[in-house]
């Protein structure tokens, strides 16, 4: 039985908790409303992208000089996968769902046979799979110091990506990252980088409509061949912001869900501490009453 | 003039305008040029550059840094990697910019600063120019 001393620290304890968790619930609210505008800003120019590029391939398939990046290497051995997760923890399930995600998806990989290359955003996934695939790891980027994504920082890890591609040190690029659903769900997402993933509906489509009839300003080789790179930014860039919102939503149920646990604990102990002294100033009552009879 | 254009002008980090236009002049990467409602599909680069948007009669500008222009049967597409709206800027703002960026430059202690204060004032240069 914690003494009524032990009772009092405890609750007080916890009340500072609940308000350090409280805090980080407003914080998380506000800042997701900035990333989810941020997000929603962005998604416009990735699917116009997607839709160019879709046009673009249709002219482009089933011809020999078609550029790497959109048909691949022809090999299928190498697989890089990039992780963006979040750079700080207390977020619930956030970062471990993408980790979780990607882990599966390298064991599935190096099942079958294939070599498997990790690159990390963000610290808190990196710290996780560097337990897990100590000799996969290839690198890892640090967005802590960055308080607001901008294009320029997906431009970063793009060039990374595309040096290592050029270097021929990996087939096929999956990007991983948390979609932005709503608050309560965030759905960690698996999407290919290289080879370009081209929607095959929309090919479909396009090619109907005649597409096929561009005149190109310049060549469409060349064209291409700066569309692909910028498309791989996009996507990352799409991904990152995406990947924000994510983890503020996360962090804010997270902590609306600590702020709730604390304060039914607050009540219970408070409870407890009250029986408690209640229980000690009957004993006291009985001791003195029994004191003076026996006199 | 009945038919019209659909426009869209998209920069990674947000959607600038999207609207039914009468004729968009593209600064494009081999020369600039005029689209209109019913153009041949076109797929360009673009060069730093003004957007001229002619919408039912007002012109609207914008300046554009990098990027593609695609014209297809619905309309035309511009992804640029950077856009401005100049009719929210001023000129007397961009010279006081410059001004703030050359002393940027001249005061820089590292190289890495330097390169980024530079880097800085030839793009609003290139701005200024443009207004």
């Amino acid at each position: 039985m914690p003494s009524l001393k032990d009772l009092r620290n405890r609750i007080s304890s916890v009340q500072a908790t609940r308000k350090i968790t409280k805090a980080m619930q407003m914080v998380a609210a506000a800042k997701l409303r900035r990333a989810q505008e941020a997000a929603e800003a962005a998604r416009p120019y990735a699917e116009r992208m997607e839709a160019v590029l879709a046009n673009l391939s249709a002219g482009m398939t089933g011809q020999d000089e078609a550029p790497k990046l959109m048909v691949g290497t022809g090999k299928d051995d190498v697989h890089l996968l990039v992780v963006a997760t979040a750079d700080r923890g207390l977020c619930g399930a956030f970062n471990t769902a993408i980790v979780k995600l990607a882990r599966e998806h390298a064991r599935r990989l190096t099942g079958e046979g294939k070599t498997v290359k990790i690159l990390c955003v963000g610290k808190k996934g990196a710290d996780q799979l560097k337990r897990l695939f100590p000799q996969s790891m290839v690198g890892t980027i640090d967005m802590s110091g960055t308080k607001k994504i901008g294009f320029n920082n997906a431009n970063e890890i793009a060039e990374r990506v595309l040096e290592m591609f050029d270097a021929g040190e990996f087939d096929v690029a999956t990007l991983f990252y948390s979609e932005f659903g709503s608050v309560i769900s965030q759905v960690p997402t698996a999407q290919q980088l290289i080879p370009a993933h081209v929607p095959e509906a929309g090919e479909a489509e396009e090619v109907d409509a005649g597409a096929g009839a561009y005149e190109y300003e310049p060549e469409e080789s060349e064209i291409l061949a700066t569309l692909l790179p910028r498309n791989i930014s996009v996507q990352i860039f799409k991904g990152l912001l995406e990947n924000a919102a994510s983890e503020q939503g996360a962090r804010m149920t997270a902590m609306d869900n600590a702020t709730r646990n604390a304060g039914d604990m607050i009540d219970k102990l408070t409870l407890q501490y009250n029986r408690s002294r209640q229980a000690q100033i009957t004993k006291e009552l009985i001791e003195i009453i029994s004191g003076a009879e026996a006199l | 003039m009945a038919e019209k254009l659909k426009f869209d002008l998209v920069s990674p980090e947000r959607l600038l305008m999207t609207a039914e236009v009468d004729q968009v002049t593209v600064p494009g990467a081999e020369g600039v040029f005029g689209v209109g409602p019913g153009h041949v599909p076109v797929m360009s680069t673009l060069r730093p550059g003004v957007l001229d948007v002619v919408e039912n009669g007002t012109e609207k500008r914008f300046f554009v840094r990098g990027g593609f222009a695609e014209v297809n049967a619905d309309g035309l597409t511009i992804l640029a990697e950077q856009a401005l709206d100049l009719g929210a800027v001023d000129a007397a703002d961009l010279d006081q910019e410059i001004k703030n960026a050359e002393e940027d430059a001249a005061d820089a202690k590292t190289d890495a600063a330097r390169e980024e204060a530079a880097e800085r004032l030839a793009k609003l240069k290139e701005v200024r120019a443009a207004v």
